[in-house]
């Protein structure tokens, strides 16, 4: 299993399941942060969104996730001023060139990310901003993995663990896993070559019985990570439980803004009226993110649900296993 | 949210107490946060994600992985 | 009407809805600025409509300019509206001889801006060898348009040889492109406000008719022309595919993209596949004319970086790619806009 979207995407793109051996079956795990970030956090962005004071900034790969009626790209069609970043520096940018608007940057991602969203709240917070607010949605990696693994459903052999997340964390939390629940771990990139050599080295770890973590991403990885870039992270972040999308709330797995950073805080500071959250009920997104089921399982995969009317954001993420799937089908 | 890629330090300078790079990515220049990479110089090839600098590259193994990719390219036959 | 000043129309500097209601002001802004910079690119200036004598098969084409900015590297909204147009008719094995020219300005835009975009449609009308015969200007209220909107529909005369359709493709046909892919979309990502990096990438707008006749040149048996403008490559070869019921395999290694446009869309997370472009052509011909027509291609300057990409092939409907890797990948049609990806 491999736990990142980019991971996930680079297989899709370069088809790599096309090139490995039948024995080896990649299962895609939830890493993707769009497609977990929880229903409730997307349709607080659009009652955000809706207020006519603010600028909502996010990365472009929410604009098109469903919340329960509609999706940012639909906000931004009817009016809404809903503008796509590339950086959380980007939307401090706007802040501070806009100062009668009030600026919401919607601040999703892993630990690769959540420095980045961390960087952006220190930064306003130095030069007293007071029409910067970030609406958090961080999830951390190894807590995912062990629920995954814990839960004993789903068949893993061994895992791809991610390479930009372990730039900033290192790779020490991935080698107790690996002990832990006899599981061979690879710290892999993102080119074909380096996923490829991260198999490589999952699949001779588990003929020769070794339950470590190796890395295969040496470039950028070491084991201790970046620590300047985890130390920003934990000076405007703290750790909180965390609901996953389609998975549910796992302990100490996500990131919420430190109580002295409140007024930056999007949630605290703007009356969001009670949200009505609904999921689809025929959507098996949860199932999927865990690598329980495969998305041409699901009752809606190709029919009601296609990357046109996502019904959930696996659909809609490039990274989603459903969209992946949705890609391979066509071209059988 | 791993979207980062490698690109070459231009320029190091501070903007209002921020470190920050001017990067080249195969010549498009885009400014990024040095804040994590204070022994980067020009020159450097860094990996960026969501307008920070996240790593500096190690060159050795970059360049080995490049060899391993050259001989992926050769060895298919097209 | 004699003119002596460059830009005689000082009185006002924005365009007003005065100017768009049919009276006085409106005769003037058509006059003394529409008609004034287009010059001889524009025919007769003088009724509702223009009579034109146009013999044999006529090809008819129209096409809605939206961009935003209006000005970005290598152009604005006028060169895009003109070799837009004449663009759509060359892929359709015409000549391109006529067009229209329709403006709905956004009151408020500034007159000189106005002034550039005619002067530009002027230049390229006078490049491609077309005139303008016809047209109309309209004035919304601020807030009801986006500066300006621009519709141009055309005609152009096909040769009595000439059949491009995608029924003719067949079996083993091979997939030229003229030149780099992208090279537009991403020049105006780059001004657009709010996406800070520099690059010298420039707009490929540009009018095809130098390079189809020099393709006709050679041999009369091209089956499809192409020019893919929004939704790029990938979305041209999908419909291409679709109505001819054919296959079609494309080779990464081979597809011609600037480095800068690459960097460009590593940063963005787009995949170039799906920029638009719009000064290239995709050419689908028999296997057996290749060589000549890349030659012919490559000798003149907006063909340098030609290149065969890919065949056709009997099969369901379906564009797949062979990457650099050697494995294969199916290249579907876009959902929507493409977003910038950060994942």
């Amino acid at each position: 299993m491999e736990i990142c979207g980019g991971q996930t995407h680079s297989i899709m793109k370069y088809n790599l399941p096309e090139l490995l051996p039948a024995k080896i079956r990649l299962i895609h795990g939830p890493g993707c942060p769009v497609c977990v970030t929880p229903l409730e956090k997307i349709d607080k962005a659009l009652a955000l969104a809706a207020i006519n004071e603010v600028t909502l900034t996010s990365f472009g790969d929410m604009m098109r996730v469903p919340g329960s009626s509609g999706d940012l790209l639909g906000a931004r069609a009817a009016g809404a001023d809903v503008r796509i970043v590339f950086s959380p520096l980007d939307a401090v940018e706007v802040a501070i060139g806009n100062p009668d608007r009030m600026v919401v940057f919607f601040a999703i991602g892993f630990e690769t990310t959540a420095p980045a969203n961390a960087l952006a709240l220190l930064r306003a917070a130095s030069l007293k901003l007071n029409n910067f607010f970030l609406l958090c949605s961080h999830v951390l990696v190894p807590p995912a993995i062990r629920a995954i693994l814990s839960s004993g459903n789903a068949m893993i052999d061994g895992l791809l663990a991610p390479g930009h997340v372990c730039t900033i964390t290192g790779y020490r939390e991935y080698a107790e896993i690996a002990a832990e629940f006899n599981i061979p771990v690879a710290v892999t990139g993102f080119e074909p070559v380096d996923i490829l050599r991260g198999i490589e080295a999952v699949c001779l770890m588990k003929e020769e019985g070794r339950h470590e973590a190796v890395n295969r991403y040496e470039r950028s990885v070491t084991r201790e990570g970046n620590l300047l870039a985890l130390n920003s992270m934990y000076k405007a972040f703290t750790v909180c439980d965390m609901t996953w999308r389609g998975i549910g709330r796992i302990p100490a797995s996500g990131l919420t803004i430190r109580d002295e950073f409140s007024n930056f805080d999007a949630e605290k500071q703007f009356k969001l009226e009670y949200i009505n959250t609904a999921e689809p009920e025929i959507c098996i997104a949860g199932k999927v993110l865990q690598g329980l089921a495969t998305p041409d399982e699901c009752e809606a995969f190709g029919t009601v649900c296609t990357p046109e009317t996502p019904l959930g954001a696996p659909m809609v993420s490039s990274e989603g296993a459903c969209s992946a799937y949705y890609r391979y089908k066509q071209s059988k | 949210m791993c979207l980062a890629i490698p690109g070459m330090i231009t320029e190091l300078y501070s903007d209002s107490g921020m470190k920050m790079a001017k990067v080249s990515f195969s010549g498009v220049i885009r400014t990024v946060s040095a804040e994590w990479v204070p022994e980067a110089k020009p020159g450097d090839y860094i990996i960026s994600h969501a307008g920070t600098a996240i790593s500096i590259l190690n060159r050795e193994e970059a360049e080995e992985t490049l060899r391993l990719f050259d001989q992926m390219n050769q060895s298919e036959s097209i | 009407m004699e003119y002596s000043c460059p830009s005689p129309y000082n009185e006002y500097d924005k365009i007003l809805l005065a100017h768009g209601s049919g009276g006085r002001l409106s005769d003037r802004l058509i006059r003394e600025v529409i008609i004034n910079e287009l010059g001889d690119a524009c025919l007769d200036s003088s009724h509702d409509g223009t009579v034109l004598d146009i013999p044999g098969r006529v090809a008819f084409t129209t096409d809605s300019f939206v961009v935003s900015p209006l000005f970005f590297p290598g152009g604005n909204i006028g060169d895009l509206a003109v070799n837009g147009t004449v663009n759509d008719l060359v892929c359709c094995g015409a000549i391109p001889q006529y067009l229209s020219l329709a403006l709905i300005i956004e009151e408020g835009l500034p007159v000189n801006e106005l002034a550039a975009i005619i002067r530009s449609v002027a230049d390229a009308a006078r490049k491609a060898g077309v005139r303008i015969v016809t047209g109309d200007t309209k004035v919304v209220e601020k807030g009801k348009g986006d500066r300006i909107f621009i519709n141009t529909a055309g005609v152009g005369i096909v040769p009595a040889e000439r059949d491009i359709s995608p029924t003719r493709l067949k079996d083993g046909d091979e997939i030229i492109i003229t030149g780099n892919i992208a090279d537009h979309g991403i020049a105006v990502l780059a001004t657009r406000e709010g996406l800070s990096f520099g690059t010298d990438v420039i707009s490929d707008t540009a009018p095809l008719n130098e390079l189809a006749e020099l393709l006709f040149a050679v041999t009369r048996d091209i089956h499809v022309l192409r020019d893919p403008t929004r939704g790029g490559v990938a979305s041209a070869l999908n419909e291409i595919s679709r109505v001819a019921g054919k296959e079609i395999i494309i080779e990464e290694a081979y597809i011609p993209v600037d480095p800068q446009v690459m960097g460009a869309c590593e940063i963005m997370g787009f995949d170039p596949l799906y920029i638009a472009c719009e000064g290239r052509m995709l050419i689908f011909l028999p296997e057996k004319w290749s060589d000549k027509v890349l030659k012919v291609l490559k000798a003149h300057p907006q063909g340098q970086n030609a290149a065969v990409i890919g065949r056709v092939s009997n099969g369901k409907p379906i564009v797949k790619m062979k990457t650099v890797i050697g494995s294969t990948r199916v290249v579907d049609m876009i959902a929507g806009e493409q977003l910038p990806r950060i994942c």
